[in-house]
């Protein structure tokens, strides 16, 4: 969709965004209403109110282009193209689900589509992203990677890694760092030395620091390093800023920081934000579409079959294998 | 064996993995090679010589020290489309790629359904003088893992025939070669599309008294036992499974209930190790027609020392291999 700026985002593509991000909001609510009745036979991380991150950081995407998430991944699947309905039926365990009902929240990953995966390990998608772009560019192609992950994974040895080789290379890919002020269980400062986005001067790239919730910012300045990354001038190094609401896991009752912190995190709800800029009636529309979309992906998830041990053993090689 | 005139010519190891390279990359530009050294100096050994000359600085490239990386780059250009040749240079540096090759290459068909088709080539240093960072053999580690295949060579027709299939594989494998067989010659055949299947045993000799399976450079240690035996009138059959994961296990069972004796020589120390494999193969599948106890001539569990000579004394000699198959042969007869 190429360069927005802020003044030229038109209403619909704003109300569009807000409906992204709404829809985002209300899965993992729903689906978080589900964990607790005992329907998600896995570990689930939320990221409700990093909406603005995933939606804005993949709305310059075309579907051509490729993602790579992290084990907080359910908004980026749902920003590129994944159906609500698959993705719950996958998180419930459902044969319906993306990868059999036998992978869950952190396995999902659908090619088709250019969401090369959530992830269960930290830093894991950092060397895959980077290799997407490598995979683009000896190919020609024009398409660009995107890797999301956050604050924590910028601790890990893949980071150097990845930043090192596609600034050489001139590698078509956007870094965007989640920052939302938690490593698992502990705050960001017990893990993040410095500004994430200034290590993008050691490795001879742009490095942007963006108000992770406000859509729009995220909208201009992710469509700015993807123009580059697409003209073949080179990987961008974003932070964005945002904040956790709940715990680092579904049942992680996050005692271990004070209620007028979160109050304040929460404060800067990136949909409140945007709704208010937003058309009262269309964003009411909107929600009143979400719930529908929301209503039918759980009917939809609740009617396919639990999966069963017939999923255990196919789709391990592209021939039959036995130890 | 085919009876039908194959044209072959005499080559080292390394030519074999060179000209398979070469035909691949010949075959497809959807493939690119990767790795540290391995263009511009033809990697520290020269397998990769004269790739960069023919494909291009975008398909053969130098990169950083970053082995993690390296793996990811693999495993990310497999997802867009592309047939990726990473080379680790020594097996010892996988260990800095675990998480890439085994948590996400491996994993990847089966979270997507879609094939990764990435070859990553690595050497493993026994036989030169590498010490105990530059030495190791972990192969088995890399078999405990589903979604990976596993393959090692132990000759240079081998070495071309399989690396040419781990290319056109549609799933992730890691190829291991051998420094102490980089320069050992074979008759390779010159077909381009000369193609040793992935997950078939060879036997390179047949006999009916004891079974030796032999990995790697073992193979060539057991085929001069073999012969030594063979003139105190004792037969033996040496089978080579090429491939580790998925190993042929028909193959060896079949061996095995034939000879009713099994002996299993490798580099790699014993625990937890493809010897150990294999006698458990021996015990679950053949143990109505075992005249003795399976035997493993392993390394010892100590580390590889720097200079050849101890490192040799370390591993397993013909001499090693001979005495077990002697020993075995002369029980429960």
């Amino acid at each position: 969709m190429g360069m927005t700026t802020r003044d030229e985002t038109t209403d619909a593509e704003r109300l569009a965004r807000y409906r992204l991000m709404r829809l985002s909001r209300r899965f993992e609510e729903t689906v978080h209403e589900q964990f607790h009745d005992g329907n998600v036979p896995g570990p689930l991380h939320l990221s409700i109110g990093q909406e603005a991150v995933a939606i804005g950081g993949c709305w310059p995407l075309r579907e051509t282009d490729v993602i790579v998430s992290t084990h907080r991944g359910h908004h980026h699947c749902l920003a590129k193209g994944a159906r609500a309905d698959r993705m719950m039926a996958e998180l419930l365990g459902r044969a319906d689900g993306y990868s059999r009902g036998r992978g869950g929240s952190m396995h999902i990953a659908i090619p088709e589509i250019g969401l090369l995966g959530t992830n269960g390990i930290v830093g894991g998608g950092l060397p895959i992203g980077t290799g997407a772009a490598l995979g683009l560019q000896i190919d020609g192609r024009d398409d660009v990677a995107v890797s999301f992950f956050g604050e924590g994974a910028a601790a890990n040895g893949v980071f150097g890694e990845a930043l090192n080789t596609a600034s050489l290379w001139n590698l078509p890919i956007v870094f965007i760092c989640e920052n939302n002020r938690y490593v698992e269980l502990t705050p960001q400062h017990v893990h993040v030395a410095g500004e994430i986005w200034k290590r993008a001067e050691g490795y001879d790239m742009p490095g942007v620091k963006v108000d992770g919730n406000d859509v729009d910012a995220v909208v201009e300045t992710v469509a700015a390093a993807v123009d580059r990354a697409r003209a073949g001038d080179g990987p961008t190094l974003i932070e964005a800023e945002t904040y956790r609401w709940f715990g680092h896991y579904a049942g992680d009752k996050a005692a271990y920081r004070d209620e007028a912190e979160v109050e304040a995190g929460r404060a800067g709800d990136p949909l409140v934000r945007t709704r208010a800029l937003l058309d009262p009636v269309e964003a009411d529309l909107a929600e009143a579409e979400v719930e529908k979309e929301i209503a039918a992906a759980l009917e939809f998830a609740l009617a396919s079959p639990i999966a069963g041990e017939e999923v255990l053993t196919p789709g391990h090689y592209a021939e039959e294998v036995s130890a | 064996m085919s009876t039908a005139a194959v044209e072959t010519r005499s080559m080292k190891f390394w030519q074999g993995v060179n000209q398979a390279l070469v035909e691949e990359m010949d075959r497809d530009e959807r493939t690119f090679l990767v790795g540290e050294d391995v263009a511009r100096v033809g990697g520290p050994y020269g397998i990769t010589r004269g790739l960069l000359d023919r494909y291009g600085p975008s398909r053969v490239r130098d990169t950083p020290i970053s082995e993690s990386l390296l793996a990811g780059l693999g495993t990310g250009a497999a997802a867009v489309g592309m047939r990726p040749i990473v080379e680790i240079m020594f097996f010892d540096f996988a260990m800095l790629a675990m998480d890439q090759i085994v948590n996400q290459a491996a994993k990847y068909r089966y979270f997507t359904g879609h094939s990764l088709p990435l070859t990553i080539r690595t050497m493993c240093g026994a036989g030169g003088p590498n010490g105990a960072q530059h030495s190791q053999n972990f192969e088995a580690w890399f078999c405990a893992v589903p979604g990976l295949k596993v393959v090692m060579p132990s000759n240079a027709a081998d070495a071309k025939g399989m690396l040419k299939s781990s290319i056109r594989d549609e799933d992730p494998t890691l190829f291991i070669e051998t420094q102490g067989l980089l320069t050992a010659r074979a008759e390779v055949p010159l077909e381009e599309d000369y193609l040793v299947p992935l997950g078939q045993a060879a036997i390179p000799r047949e006999g009916s008294d004891v079974t030796v399976v032999a990995i790697g450079r073992m193979v060539d240690r057991a085929l001069e036992a073999a012969e030594q035996l063979a003139a105190d009138g004792i037969s033996v059959e040496v089978l080579d499974p090429r491939t580790l994961s998925p190993l042929d296990r028909p193959a060896i069972v079949e061996s095995v209930r034939k000879t009713g004796r099994v002996v299993v020589a490798q580099d790699a120390t014993a625990p937890c190790s493809i010897a150990s494999e294999v006698c458990a193969i021996a015990a679950e599948s053949c143990l109505a027609e075992l005249k003795t106890e399976p035997v493993r001539v392993t390394s010892p569990f100590i580390n590889v020392p720097t200079p050849v000579p101890l490192a040799e004394a370390r591993a397993p000699g013909v001499d090693d291999i001979a005495a077990a198959l002697r020993e075995c042969a002369g029980k429960g007869s």
